[in-house]
């Protein structure tokens, strides 16, 4: 335990890494055991059972690309609807004015790019992306989420969160190390 | 300009000493020049004949300003300040003189309003009588006279792009002395001398060499100069002439008398070579509305039954329900066994096999209906066959009844021209001559290959050339004087029944041109007379009836002279008709003819001609070789090989067209083509006939010798493909079949019942616009054609792009032929925009740049056009159009002139197509809505509809049960193209039915 | 020591087919997979051989440019297409190019709903390959039309001056849409694939502006088990709205033929043949970038020889049912009995343009038929022969189908002939340029194939349930 929480630079949390995803996990049961809820594992690829342990259920972002499908579909059809019956009728070809086989193809193409958009926005949007700054990322070793090791993260805001008890805490997860990370 | 031709030219022409005006001069007095000032200063400045003539030196005719881009637009700013193009500021100089238009109301011009003005274009001895619609004050676009006795309203395509020329950029601009720009002051003081020199022995040295003319008071005004010179002659000369025509008369009658045949009587005609349904045959107009009215199949037995005996495949051909193919020699041979067996004694001729089989069942169905019989024969033919066909139709009773004879029109038809050019030349040669005037001939051209008229031309020590460009002659003579087209001038000319019509200028000449009339007053030492007074005071002359100034308006209101046609004369053949000639020759044969479009050469430059497709063969922009298939086998040719012809050592070579209908051992070459000087467009076209072509043998040549090159030559032709692939586009059948069976077109193809569709028809209240066209009453003329592209500013694209598949007509005449190569079966069917009212082209457009109209119209909307070009691709009827370049000429002031201002003038990228004349109706249905009341029927005339001579084209308001078009429309004749795609046209056809002789249809 | 073992046990894990290659062969760890894609960008020199390869594609890309410059400059005209036949290169490339554009998504998309895992050493530069290809295809509908600088606006709906909007009964509205669509859907799908390895270069660059351009890409992605979980779900969702769409696409793509009346056009076989001729060429591209690829940047253990095997066998059916296409296309001919109909097949087998005709039934139908040889689904440079006449034949069908219905339709008088004149060539040839400019770009700076899901191709990634069973 080496640099200290100082006045300026408030602690975030403390981090414990890992080589395997099965220890990670193990930790991730066991901290949530613990009570502890403001906590974040990482991992440099998606681990279902991390999420799951860390009581992290369901995500939203299915239920908005289904309403930004329904947006998408019904602004593709009212908008062909409107300008051919009422903005600028036209006698094209001796087809009728609301020829709704037409009209089908756009009407699907315009689900699509909106849900597709709102998949991708949404994701985002929930997961607070862009964030070029994060405290994680003032832990040194952390570069080495997105390559081969695997991180657990308490963080202080958390109420049960004891600078020292919960590092003892974390020992007992048979880490690597563990380490404080600070905001 | 260096100093060393100055001198030569201004001993010559004293006038042009040092008023040389230099183009800093024009720049000092336009910066000068302030505001409203400035644009008075260039007016006053480009009145001055001082910078006409700067302007012709800083940019001589004939430099290489064409090619480069710099140079020529300084030309064109400086030339839009001249008087030439005052209309530049949207106002053409008017004539001087007033000028009557015909019925429109108001007279006076209202902005916005065409008016029309009845004039007549001379061809020749001959005119087209005509109305020109002029747009403030600028020509653009020709129309029939329906009112004209002889030609009851049709046009022709010479007479529909002679706006084009009047306008043609390429015209010579100014007086020229050896090639120089000089104005004409100069001339009239340059050329004093050489007339007191010539009048000084009673004119003697002083010849006059002109195109046939009928024109009552330019011949006075000759008569008149004659009086003056009365050793001076006047020669005519026309490379396309009438001598054989005027031969066969006298040796029949004993005088030249003109042959004028009436088909409204005639049952059965027989034509040997005679192309009367073809543009430039005098009394074509009225022959084809005659001849199509009495083809109606409703006619049932009395349908007009037409047999042709042809060389060359002509459309009149193609209109016959039997054509017998003949070498052009040959025919003399058929015409004499045809009248002996109709009893001509002395006729001589026998036949054998298929010709005799032909020629029994002709003479029966002749004499069948006597009376109502006629035999036609063409110009090319011998005067023997005329003769013949005159011994024929008097021996059918024809003569009073279906042919009846008139003085000559051609004001000189006693001496062939080419005699006449002949005799000219061998004065000419004598040394004797002084002063030689060629008004509108080009004989450095189109003089016989044994005459040479260069060295003839260089023994006269002064000549002076008039005319329209500065063409081949104009090149060898000292001086060249432009001349006006007959929109520019006042004149008088007779139809081919005689009728006079006055020729009223709708401009002042374009380029300061002057008439003939203005050269001859010269002579006359009146050289400011006006051609309006020399015409006026020619008709005041005349005993006229009651006041002159009423007689005169109303003359120019109807657009000829009431009671003018020459009366009829009984004539008695005399004599016998001449002996048969032993045939020389027996070579490979060859036959001359007048081209389709630019006739004898004089309408080469022409854009508007050279790229209508020429009736039957459909190519543009060239002259080729005929050959029959047969032929081209044996000579082991084909299509766009080229192939040499020599005759008596004088060799040319032309590209072969293989042409289904043509006599074998024979090729067919068409004059007017191979110039020099025509000009932009018109120069380096194809190959030129005239050098094979000997003052003995004009028509026919009978020892010629071909062989292959081995070269090709690309010729380029519009229509794909001449079979219909046994698809059922144009409906046929006997008149038998149709009498039997009137609603056979409708087994062929048919379209869907109109319950079978899901989507609920359109309802069209106020008006449903249609076309009829009558695939029987059609001719093939194409005069549609050009007057379409006339009337819708449709650019010329030029060759390459024809090959290329992107001519830009609106309207095509497509041409099919059926049954063997030897002898085919030919039908015309002319194609417009059809307006479906299922459109496939709107469904497919992504930017509605093409929709329907509550009139039914198929509307094009050019600036909404992006040009994906998918409604082409998806129109079964392929008539649209796309501009793949920018074709239309955006730069040449002149052209901007002659544009139609009440149709879009397209850019590069946009498609375009048939619009049913769209401006024309709007423009009938305001007048109808200003006096509240609804278009009525013949109202509206699409340009189509209004040249055609044949009457063929019908447009009216379905909606109006009584209209023409609806009337057409329930024939059982009545069918749409492609219907069974249930694109519902509102462009229908009615089948064609042809009327063949029991005895010969096998 | 340890690490070592787990692998062997690893191995053993992996349950393999007899005569199956593995997807990743033995002996990589995570860290091992990561620093070889990672090397390829971030350590490897730029070669020689890059640079001359990049040269010569930006020469053509360059040809590209003048090709357009003057096209814009002169109009249209400066290439073979006339009346009738309005259509040319320029709508034969569209068709090619978007067909080839097919495969990544597929790949990407179809191949991960089926859960097929071999796709994650390929989908990464598949994706890009799609994109690359409809880039050059959208191109084309846009410069081959008359007015470019209209077409470029007047085709979306917008309101405007004229109070004029599209016309949604066009095929070609349906184009625009398709393919924007497709377009937006394609790269976002993308770039979220490349989200989290562009994590790993920022992570692990050296130099300062990398990391920090690859910083700013990678929006801060720190592998948090929450974000991984909504990513999933989002990725699982793009590819299921993808999968639809790429069948789309080239169905609507059909339709510009099929909705028209002309024979030879008007046919309802189109969209599925379309759409099989689409995956056809568009593995046939695959294969021809993977295996050279695979060779340079020796990642052979990656791309395996079942990759190719698998691709090969993809290739083999869809150029089946394209073959069943072309046979029913003449069936159809026969038995509509009508006349337009027959003339249309009669003209393509044995009119003007025979040559394409038979040339096409050589090359897609006859040739490919040696992909049913194992040894040559395993032999990389005579499947790399196959795919290249596979791509040449599919360009011929389109061909075909553009000029030989449009040359002779309806009315004999209209009948034409169409001629590519240099400029169709130029404009074809620059299109390629661009394609491979843009690969050659996109190899050196992106990561060619999917870190992370190589990662999770490794046995070790498995969350052993057992293991982690929560003690209290």
């Amino acid at each position: 335990m080496t640099n200290h929480a100082t006045a300026e630079t408030p602690l975030y949390g403390l981090m414990a890494e890992f080589e395997d995803p099965n220890e990670l996990v193990k930790a991730c049961r066991a901290a949530y055991g613990q009570g502890y809820r403001r906590m974040d594992a990482y991992s440099p690829y998606p681990i279902e059972e991390a999420a799951e342990a860390i009581g992290f259920h369901k995500t939203s972002v299915p239920l908005l690309v289904l309403l930004g499908g329904i947006l998408g579909g019904t602004t593709g059809y009212l908008l062909q609807y409107w300008i051919n019956l009422y903005a600028y009728p036209l006698n094209v070809g001796g087809r009728p004015l609301h020829s709704w086989p037409s009209f089908i193809i756009v009407t699907f193409e315009m689900t699509i790019l909106f849900a597709g958009i709102t998949a991708v926005v949404g994701m985002l949007g929930l997961n607070g992306l862009p964030q070029p700054y994060h405290p994680v990322f003032n832990n040194p070793r952390f570069s080495a989420a997105s390559r081969d090791r695997f991180f657990l993260c308490i963080e202080a805001a958390d109420p049960q969160f004891d600078r020292d008890g919960t590092e003892r805490f974390m020992q007992t997860l048979n880490p690597r190390n563990v380490t404080e990370v600070l905001d | 300009m260096d100093t060393e031709s100055k001198k030569k030219t201004s001993d010559v022409c004293p006038g042009s000493k040092d008023k040389a005006l230099g183009l800093n001069e024009v720049k000092q007095k336009l910066t000068e020049a302030r505001g409203p000032k400035y644009w008075r200063t260039l007016d006053e400045l480009a009145q001055t004949p001082e910078f006409e003539e700067m302007l012709h030196r800083e940019f001589p005719r004939h430099a290489s300003e064409w090619t480069d881009k710099a140079s020529r637009r300084d030309f064109l700013k400086v030339m839009s300040a001249s008087l030439a193009l005052a209309g530049l500021s949207a106002c053409t100089k008017q004539p001087l003189e007033p000028i009557v238009p015909y019925v429109r109301q108001p007279e006076q011009l209202t902005l916005g309003k065409p008016l029309f003005f009845a004039s007549a274009m001379p061809m020749g001895a001959y005119s087209v009588p005509v109305l020109v619609e002029s747009h403030e004050g600028r020509p653009t676009k020709i129309e029939g006279n329906p009112q004209h006795p002889a030609t009851l309203g049709g046009t022709d395509v010479y007479s529909q792009s002679s706006v084009l020329t009047m306008y043609d950029p390429d015209r010579s601009q100014s007086a020229m002395f050896n090639g120089e720009a000089r104005p004409w002051a100069d001339f009239v003081t340059a050329i004093r001398p050489t007339i007191e020199k010539v009048r000084a022995n009673g004119g003697a040295g002083l010849r006059f060499l002109t195109g046939a003319t009928s024109s009552p008071s330019f011949v006075a005004h000759m008569r008149e100069l004659q009086k003056a010179f009365p050793q001076s002659k006047w020669y005519q000369w026309e490379p396309v002439n009438r001598d054989n025509v005027y031969a066969g008369a006298a040796a029949a009658f004993g005088q030249p008398v003109e042959t004028v045949y009436d088909f409204s009587k005639a049952k059965v005609v027989l034509s040997l070579d005679g192309d009367f349904l073809t543009s430039g045959f005098p009394g074509f107009h009225r022959y084809a509305r005659q001849f199509a009215a009495q083809r109606r199949p409703e006619l049932k037995e009395q349908m007009l039954r037409f047999y042709a005996v042809e060389s060359t495949p002509t459309n009149t051909g193609g209109k016959a329900d039997h054509r017998l193919r003949l070498k052009a020699s040959e025919i003399e041979n058929f015409a004499r066994a045809v009248a002996s067996q109709l009893g001509v004694g002395g006729a001589g001729g026998s036949l054998s096999g298929e010709q005799q089989k032909f020629a029994q069942a002709v003479v029966k169905d002749l004499q069948a209906n006597r009376g109502r019989a006629v035999v036609v024969v063409g110009d090319s033919q011998p005067a023997a066959v005329h003769a013949l066909a005159h011994a024929m139709n008097a021996a059918l009773g024809a003569a009073g009844q279906t042919v009846f004879h008139t003085d000559p029109i051609d004001a000189n038809a006693g001496a062939g021209k080419v005699d006449q050019l002949k005799t000219l030349v061998g004065e000419m040669n004598t040394g004797n001559i002084e002063l030689l005037v060629m008004m509108g001939v080009n004989p450095m051209y189109d003089a016989p290959a044994d005459v040479n008229f260069l060295d003839a031309m260089n023994k006269v020590a002064t000549r002076v050339h008039h005319g329209l460009y500065f063409d081949e002659t104009a090149k060898f003579c000292h001086w060249h004087l432009n001349g006006t087209h007959y929109l520019e001038s006042w004149g008088d000319v007779r139809a081919f029944d005689g009728t006079v019509s006055l020729i009223q200028p709708l401009i002042a000449p374009l380029y300061g041109g002057r008439s003939e009339y203005e050269l001859v007053s010269v002579f006359l030492n009146q050289p400011d007379m006006s051609t309006f007074e020399v015409v006026q005071r020619y008709w005041q002359s005349q005993p006229g009836a009651g006041d002159f100034n009423t007689w005169w308006r109303s003359a120019l209101h109807d657009g000829f002279i009431r009671d003018t046609a020459l009366p009829r004369r009984t004539v008695a053949a005399t004599g016998a008709v001449p002996p048969p000639q032993p045939t020389q020759g027996g070579g490979f044969e060859l036959a001359f003819r007048r081209d389709p479009t630019v006739y004898d050469g004089r309408f080469a430059n022409n854009g508007w001609l050279q790229e209508t497709p020429k009736p039957m063969t459909q190519i543009t922009w060239d002259n080729p070789v005929l050959l029959s298939v047969a032929t081209a086998k044996k000579l082991g040719v084909a299509t766009e090989s080229v192939l040499e012809i020599e005759v008596e050592g004088r060799k040319v070579k032309g590209a072969v067209w293989v042409t289904p209908g043509h006599p074998d051992d024979a090729a067919t070459v068409y004059l007017g083509y191979g110039r020099d000087n025509a000009g932009r467009v018109g120069s380096g076209l194809g190959f030129n006939a005239y050098k094979l072509r000997a003052s003995g043998t004009p028509w026919i040549v009978t020892n010629a010798k071909v062989r292959g090159t081995g070269e090709t030559y690309q010729l380029a032709s519009p229509q794909g493909h001449q079979s219909m692939e046994g698809r059922a586009l144009v409906r046929a059948a006997t008149l038998e079949e149709f009498i039997k069976n009137p609603a056979f077109a409708h087994e062929m193809a048919e379209a869907p019942a109109p319950g079978l569709t899901l989507y609920e028809a359109y309802e069209y209240k106020e008006h449903k616009w249609g076309m009829a066209i009558d695939q029987n009453s059609c001719i093939g003329c194409k005069t549609c054609v050009v007057a379409c592209q006339a009337e819708n500013n449709i650019p010329v694209v030029g060759k390459l792009e024809v090959k290329r598949g992107r001519h830009m007509n609106w309207l095509r005449v497509d041409t099919y032929h059926e049954g063997t190569a030897e002898n085919p079966k030919t039908y015309f069917q002319p194609v417009p925009c059809m307006h479906c009212e299922n459109a496939p082209c709107e469904v497919v457009c992504p930017v509605n740049a093409t929709v329907h109209s509550t009139e039914g119209l198929n509307d094009m909307v050019y600036n909404r056009c992006v040009g994906t070009r998918y409604c082409s691709n998806n129109c079964p009827y392929k008539v649209r159009r796309f501009n793949f370049l920018l074709y239309t000429d955006w730069t040449t002031p002149q052209l901007k002139l002659l544009n139609n201002p009440d149709v879009t003038v397209r850019s590069r990228g946009v498609m375009e197509k048939c619009t049913f004349c769209v401006q024309r109706i709007t423009h009938g249905r305001i007048a109808a809505e200003e006096q509240n009341r609804k278009v009525a029927d013949g109202e509206v005339l699409t340009a189509c509809q209004q040249a055609c001579p044949a009457d063929a084209i019908v447009f009216g308001d379905m909606n109006d049960k009584d209209s023409r078009v609806s009337k057409l429309k329930a024939s059982t004749r009545n069918y749409g193209l492609l219907e069974d795609l249930n694109t519902r046209p509102r462009t229908t056809y009615l089948a064609a039915v042809r009327n063949p002789n029991p005895e010969l249809e096998s | 020591m340890e690490e070592s073992q787990e692998i062997k046990d690893s191995v053993r894990l992996e349950r393999l087919l007899p005569g199956q290659t593995p997807v990743l062969v033995p002996g990589h760890s995570f860290g091992t997979v990561t620093d070889k894609i990672v090397g390829i960008v971030l350590r490897r020199p730029v070669t020689l051989g890059w640079l001359v390869g990049f040269a010569i594609v930006f020469g053509l890309l360059n040809l590209l440019g003048l090709a357009v410059v003057y096209l814009v400059f002169r109009g249209t005209g400066i290439w073979g297409i006339n009346v009738p036949v309005g259509w040319g290169f320029a709508i034969i490339n569209f068709v090619w190019w978007v067909g080839i554009g097919h495969a990544g998504t597929l790949i990407s998309a179809i191949l991960l709903l089926l859960k097929q895992n071999w796709r994650n050493s390929i989908n990464r530069f598949a994706e890009a390959m799609t994109l690359f290809a409809v880039a050059c295809a959208a191109i084309f509908p846009l410069i081959h039309t008359g007015r470019p600088w209209l077409a470029a606006y007047w085709l979306f709906p917008y309101p405007n001056t004229m109070g004029m909007w599209p016309q949604f009964r066009s095929p070609l509205i349906w184009d625009v849409f398709a393919v924007s669509t497709y377009a937006t859907i394609s790269a976002l799908f993308w770039f979220i694939g490349l989200l989290p390895d562009l994590a790993t270069f920022r992570d692990t660059a050296k130099n300062p502006w990398a990391r920090k351009i690859y910083g700013l890409l990678s929006m801060g992605w720190r592998g948090s088990a929450r974000h991984w979980k909504r990513y999933e779900s989002a990725y699982l969702l793009l590819a299921g709205l993808a999968t639809p769409l790429v069948l789309s696409v080239h169905t609507v793509v059909s339709f510009d033929f099929a909705v028209s009346i002309i024979p030879g056009w008007h046919a309802t076989i189109f969209p599925p043949y379309f759409v099989a001729g689409a995956i056809y060429s568009g593995f046939a591209m695959v294969l021809v970038l993977a295996i050279p690829i695979r060779a340079f940047y020796g990642v052979k253990d990656m791309i395996t020889d079942r990759h190719l095997d698998n691709a090969a066998k993809v290739m083999l059916g869809t150029g089946l049912i394209v073959a069943y296409g072309y046979g029913m296309e003449l069936f159809f001919a026969w038995y509509s009995g009508n006349g337009f109909e027959r003339f249309m097949m009669k003209n393509r087998m044995f009119g003007p343009y025979a040559w394409a005709y038979w040339s096409l039934i050589i090359f897609n139908v006859l040739i490919p038929q040696v992909l049913w040889l194992r040894k040559v689904r395993l032999s990389p440079v005579r499947l790399f022969m196959t795919s290249i006449v596979v791509l040449i034949g599919m360009w011929l069908e389109r061909f075909v189908i553009v000029v030989t219905s449009l040359h002779r339709d309806f009315l004999p008088s209209s009948w034409g002939h169409y001629v590519a004149t240099r400029w169709d060539w130029a404009t074809y040839i620059g299109t390629l340029g661009l394609f491979l400019t843009a690969m050659f770009l996109f190899i050196r700076v992106m990561p060619m194939i999917t870190i992370f899901e190589m990662r999770m191709l490794l046995p070790e990634s498995r969350v052993a349930p057992e293991e982690v069973a929560a003690h209290d």
